[in-house]
């Protein structure tokens, strides 16, 4: 409203032109950005859309334009949800899945770091290492699947495998890059302090990867969780793939949904490990902004 | 393959950084110092000497070779041919600061030192050049002038017999840059380590140099001694002509319109 350049029409006296003008013909007057906005709290905002989605959903089933066998109304599904936490099936196989989940990370990233350490410090590492990773970086794990039930039988082992090998790559790719990305004048820096090769390493190296190594994770938990889809939806016996198995052979639309809530649940949880993780060790980043 | 013949940057039992100036030690010699990018030499046979102590400054024009001549005394270029003879002792400060920005700035200082260095010892050098009560701090938060700062304690506290400076004043601004000399002239005189700064600034060479060497094609093409009292002052005319004169050895003729350049001098 304080935009305003044009002298005013004779016939309509504006008191705030009317002292701006005088003072200074031509200009405009630069309001501040916070007094234009409404004040909203930021987190209000940012929950309105899925609690409309939610209400939409509600709405939609509640008139019958949404059958339940298709897709149960939200009231249901927290029900379900409330009868499948009570009977303890719902947290029996979230235990089994954060387990498999866990043991897979655990492995993929002992292995995607260690042949990225080989591969990203020594040269020799690399020419061994990394064009056999980038080639079977290509294959489709989950294409594996078969192959790993053939080797491994039907247990817990294919299916910690197939998370195994999804997270390793991520964590390769990154962890490689953040190593040969470190700015080579700080590595001379340490060469002219006298760093010896470990120290290197150590102190400039390592740390320098570290925030590759952060992004390499962050991939690694979200293909964690869609290997374990994938692993649990065949031939599983328990856990939350099982669970949606057996739902969908009950045409229980309901419980799928709930499972499928408990994994985007998880995945949120594992973000905020990871986000919690970096605020802790990349606090040094002039470009971090969090806090 | 020259590293097996010469055994460039050896490290000989150069006399202790003590030796007080009747006693003219030498804190660089360099004999014959040739270093080839694809054949083509950048430095061609060169002799250098550096007195223990002496401040020496290293002008020229960009691309005569004088980085390259700092990183093969700092020991980060290896790819030599001829005798290099360094103090065991030597720091570097580069243009850009090169703190790690994951140590706080006094983890920076003491990176490097054997054994493990007290952290007393970092604040020590931090005071030195000012920065005492940044010793905690993140180099993200420091500001142009304070990196660069820390970057000189960080050489300082490994006490150097040779203190190598490379354009370390370049990305200053202008203010800053004259604050961060004077600090340079204390700390030499303070320290009476032999420093060799490389610059293209005449004026900064003049000012705090005892001898100004210019590069060119690869050798020392020319030598000048600065014997005007410390504490130099631009306006002196002596120092104007000083810097005319090398100005004029790298190639920048003085204007045509000398009354007036002579009027600011005087």
């Amino acid at each position: 409203m304080s935009i305003s350049h044009a002298p005013p029409p004779p016939t309509t006296p504006d008191i705030s032109l009317e002292k701006t003008t005088p003072l200074a013909p031509g200009l405009v007057a630069l309001v501040p950005s916070s007094s234009r906005r409404t004040r909203v709290p930021r987190w209000l905002r940012r929950t309105t859309g899925p609690v409309l989605l939610l209400g939409l959903w509600q709405l939609l089933s509640a008139t019958g334009v949404l059958a339940p066998d298709v897709l149960a109304p939200p009231g249901t599904i927290a029900r379900v949800a409330g009868d499948l936490v009570e009977d303890g099936s719902l947290t029996s196989a979230m235990g089994v899945s954060l387990q498999r989940v866990a043991v897979g990370l655990l492995l993929g990233a002992l292995a995607g770091t260690g042949l990225a350490l080989v591969s990203g410090l020594f040269r020799v590492g690399e020419d061994l290492v990394d064009a056999s990773v980038q080639m079977l970086r290509t294959v489709p794990f989950v294409g594996l699947i078969p192959l790993f039930i053939l080797w491994f039988g039907i247990g817990e082992t294919p299916k910690i495998a197939v998370i195994t090998l999804g997270v390793s790559f991520p964590l390769y790719l990154n962890v490689y890059a953040g190593i040969r990305g470190v700015d080579s004048q700080l590595i001379e820096a340490g060469e002219s302090l006298g760093l010896s090769r470990w120290g290197l390493v150590r102190h400039v190296i390592l740390p320098g990867a570290l925030p590759g190594a952060m992004t390499g994770l962050r991939y690694s938990l979200g293909i964690a969780w869609l290997a374990l889809v994938f692993a649990e939806q065949i031939n599983a016996d328990s856990g939350i793939g099982f669970l949606m198995v057996q739902a969908r052979d009950f045409l229980r639309t309901d419980v799928i949904v709930v499972c499928l809530i408990v994994y985007a649940f998880l995945g949120l949880l594992a973000d905020f490990v990871v986000r919690t993780l970096e605020r802790l060790l990349l606090q040094w980043r002039p470009t971090f902004t969090g806090r | 393959m020259a590293t097996d013949v010469h055994r460039p940057v050896t490290t000989p039992a150069v006399p202790d950084g003590t030796v007080r100036p009747h006693e003219p030690a030498t804190a660089v010699r360099v004999d014959g110092l040739t270093r080839a990018f694809d054949g083509r030499p950048v430095i061609d046979r060169l002799h250098l000497d550096v007195r223990a102590g002496e401040f020496v400054a290293l002008l020229g024009r960009s691309g005569c070779g004088k980085s390259t001549l700092l990183r093969v005394l700092a020991g980060l270029d290896r790819d030599i041919e001829g005798t290099v003879l360094v103090p065991r002792r030597k720091a570097v400060a580069f243009q850009a600061p090169r703190l790690m920005p994951w140590k706080r700035v006094w983890r920076n200082v003491l990176l490097g030192l054997p054994g493990k260095p007290e952290r007393a010892r970092a604040e020590g050098a931090l005071a030195e050049v000012g920065l005492g009560h940044r010793a905690q701090a993140w180099p993200k938060t420091l500001s142009g002038g304070e990196a660069q700062r820390a970057s000189l304690a960080r050489a300082l506290v490994r006490e150097p017999d040779l203190l190598l400076l490379d354009e370390p004043f370049g990305a200053l601004d202008a203010l800053t840059r004259v604050k961060a000399q004077r600090l340079v002239d204390e700390l030499w005189q303070r320290r009476g380590c032999a420093v060799l700064l490389v610059t293209h600034d005449v004026e900064e060479a003049v000012l705090l140099a005892d001898r100004v060497l210019v590069m060119d094609e690869g050798v020392i093409a020319h030598e000048q001694r600065i014997e005007l009292p410390r504490s130099r002052d631009i306006a002196d005319p002596r120092f104007a002509a000083l810097r005319t004169g090398l100005l004029e050895r790298l190639g920048v003729e003085a204007p045509a319109a000398s009354p007036g350049a002579k009027a600011d001098a005087a």
